[in-house]
């Protein structure tokens, strides 16, 4: 599928799933990779941390908008950053509570409010996305959804909400909200895993109750942190320690027994992650955007140069949305 | 709160790690971090390294991945340990944590008759309070904590928390009731008394009918019945607060930082610990998860042997072997930053395996590594 039909398919992408599966910079290199096909793309953060701007190898200046990549003419991205509780309190301040907004705080009932009404604060970050959706605030939205088990929370809040809310604006604002996220062509959730068994486990349990309960269409499964295969690997295989001693006699001992544990561990993995792999796609009829594993300690913008490229070339490989 | 003694005494012998002290000599490790870490793992094989060690130790895991679950045979959910045999001189007890079951179990405990317990577990504020607020986990499993160590069951009660970016939430946890149950709008909601408060009772009123048109009327009534409903019950709850509050800051307490060496994994923990810090709170030890073997060879010598052998059937190899000694240097980089904010902690390095933990040999194997003597 070309890039460009494939950013253009849903306004906003909600890039989910657990913690630590690189989430952030899943997020981050699908919005560079957007931004090449010509479009103006917008991060939003929601966990109330500032992680994207350096990944763009920029200083994050705080939770409003800022650019972070822009090639002047021809795609741009912009990050900002939404918190759950700042949502509730513009919401509230925005429906007649302006004056007592601060007090309410102080007074604890902010606090009685979110109890009372699960997934508030939640339908509320999606409410304000679904304003920028709106208001077309960029081509297109790249949402950084909460980690771990919040992924799930953070798509289910306008479902709770509606169960719990049975009159009143709140309700309206979650069934509208609900109606955004069952649209495809408005948007699109993008699971995010690490080809490992327990994380794969996850996703797929995360997938059908996503799909099943709250009705958003799904985009391909990134897989992240790939390792890459290396030519020849296997060869070292079949050599023994004296074979290796006679034909290249300039070694050590110790660089060839380095040389045969990286390479015998390369290849576990590598066989383990082939594994995992064909689990998920058996699991799983989605297409799969693959991001290959870095050997740098941080993310910087030529790191998320080479990411996005390898979205790109992935995508390019997908034929379509889902698999058979 | 003083520590009673250890009920069978274990004493730390030469040879044992830092971490082994903890597990010889602490009533209550509690095991903290983000998610996707291996934290339940590793405070699963913390239970059972004090469990060789001869004490009788139980963990409290919450939502383990399902191989661990199977392994520790907490597939049932009742909420109490299961006692799991295995060579070991010790007694070893694993539960998972039923967070609204252990919330019933506390206002049953509280409750001054039959009809408060039904009216609370009727009320849909309680449901939500005992199920979706932030921190009830937290607050949760502080509580089975303190159950589990008052009981005189346990030498050893390990604690996994939930995954959370907030440090803080195990210890806020336990006041999180009383913060609601202290705010002062609820004070003026509920009061019946007539009066010097009529005016603010009007005004109250006034919020109220307005955030029912907001939120929905039959929301602010449920908030508004359960807070009523609760009236007597608020005392027991806060000294049971303090109670468990009094026993984590306590010198029977360990908290063990468990983190991995992943870039992105490593923010989070440094985010964790600078919370941490701010609110004076320090981590014994911290257990890095997953690293990559450490080879000899360094990054230069590795880049230098590639070039010799590109011609050689161990190129391949060669390059292996170079991504190794980048990443694993990466690792130990990760680490170095991680104990430059806890220079005082035990540090503890476990390999990166090749699969998932499912059975309590490779638990235990873990935990030999958690109790070795690595110097």
């Amino acid at each position: 599928m070309d890039p460009g039909q494939f950013f253009a398919s849903s306004r906003i992408l909600i890039v989910a799933g657990k913690g630590g599966v690189g989430k952030t910079a899943a997020s981050a290199c699908l919005a560079l990779a957007a931004a090449r096909t010509g479009r103006t793309v917008m991060v939003v953060e929601v966990a109330g941390r500032l992680d994207s701007a350096p990944m763009f190898g920029v200083d994050p200046q705080g939770y409003d908008e800022q650019t972070v990549y822009d090639d002047p003419g021809r795609g741009q991205v912009r990050c900002r950053s939404i918190t759950p509780d700042a949502a509730l309190v513009d919401w509230l301040s925005n429906h007649g509570f302006a004056r007592i907004v601060r007090r309410m705080s102080k007074s604890g009932l902010l606090e009685i409010v979110a109890t009372a009404t699960p997934g508030i604060k939640e339908l509320l970050v999606l409410g304000q996305i679904k304003h920028l959706e709106q208001s077309r605030a960029a081509d297109l939205i790249v949402v950084d959804a909460p980690a771990a088990g919040h992924a799930l929370n953070f798509l289910r809040a306008p479902l709770a909400v509606r169960n719990t809310a049975r009159t009143g604006v709140l309700r309206r604002q979650a069934i509208e909200v609900l109606e955004m996220l069952r649209d495809s062509e408005r948007c699109r959730a993008l699971l995010v895993t690490i080809a490992e068994e327990t994380p794969i486990k996850e996703l797929v349990e995360t997938v059908f109750a996503v799909e099943d309960e709250v009705g958003v269409a799904l985009g391909p499964v990134v897989v992240n942190g790939l390792l890459p295969s290396i030519e020849g690997l296997d060869a070292s295989s079949e050599l023994d320690v004296s074979g290796i001693g006679a034909s290249e006699s300039a070694l050590s001992v110790d660089e060839i027994s380095d040389l045969l544990t990286a390479a015998g561990f390369r290849r576990d993995r590598l066989s383990l992650q082939h594994e995992q792999l064909a689990s998920l796609a058996q699991q799983l009829p989605l297409a799969q955007i693959r991001l290959p594993h870095l050997f740098t300690t941080s993310i910087g913008l030529a790191e998320l140069k080479a990411l996005a490229t390898a979205a790109s070339a992935s995508i390019e490989a997908t034929e379509r949305w889902a698999g058979s | 709160m003083t520590g009673t003694p250890p009920l069978s005494a274990v004493t730390s012998s030469a040879g044992s790690s830092r971490y082994g002290d903890l597990v010889a000599q602490k009533r209550v490790i509690v095991a903290c971090g983000t998610g996707g870490v291996g934290k339940t793992t590793m405070a699963a094989a913390t239970a059972v390294a004090a469990a060789h060690g001869g004490r009788r130790a139980v963990v409290v895991t919450i939502d383990p991945a399902k191989r661990l679950a199977d392994a520790l045979r907490i597939a049932e959910l009742d909420n109490t340990p299961t006692v799991i045999d295995g060579a070991w001189p010790g007694t070893l007890g694993a539960m998972m944590l039923d967070s609204k079951a252990t919330f019933d179990d506390v206002v049953s405990r509280h409750a001054t008759s039959k009809d408060q317990v039904e009216r609370i577990f009727g009320n849909r504020f309680y449901v939500n309070v005992s199920t979706e607020l932030p921190g009830t986990q937290d607050y949760m499993a502080a509580e089975k904590l303190n159950e589990l160590h008052f009981s005189g069951e346990w030498d050893l009660v390990v604690v996994d928390t939930p995954p959370t970016r907030d440090a803080l939430a195990f210890f806020e946890a336990p006041k999180l009731l009383g913060r609601l149950l202290d705010n002062t709008v609820y004070k003026l909601l509920i009061s019946p008394r007539p009066g010097v408060l009529r005016t603010v009772n009007r005004a109250a009123g006034s919020v109220v009918r307005r955030l029912s048109r907001v939120v929905g009327a039959e929301v602010v009534d449920d908030a508004i019945e359960f807070f009523q409903t609760f009236q007597g019950m608020e005392e027991g709850f806060k000294s049971r607060a303090d109670e468990t509050l009094a026993l984590l800051s306590s010198a029977d307490t360990a908290f063990v930082l468990v983190a991995s060496p992943r870039s992105d994994t490593i923010a989070e923990a440094l985010y964790f610990l600078n919370k941490l810090a701010d609110a004076d709170l320090s981590v014994h030890a911290v257990v890095v998860n997953r690293m990559l073997a450490a080879l000899s060879i360094s990054a230069d010598e590795a880049a230098e042997l590639q070039s010799k052998l590109s011609a050689s059937p161990l190129a391949g190899a060669a390059q292996a072997l170079v991504d190794h000694v980048l990443a694993s240097a990466g690792d130990e980089d990760r680490v170095s930053q991680i104990m430059a904010h806890v220079p005082d902690a035990a540090l503890m390095r476990v390999p990166l395996l090749s699969s998932d933990v499912h059975d309590i040999s490779t638990l235990s194997g873990i935990a030999e590594l958690l109790v070795r003597d690595s110097l």
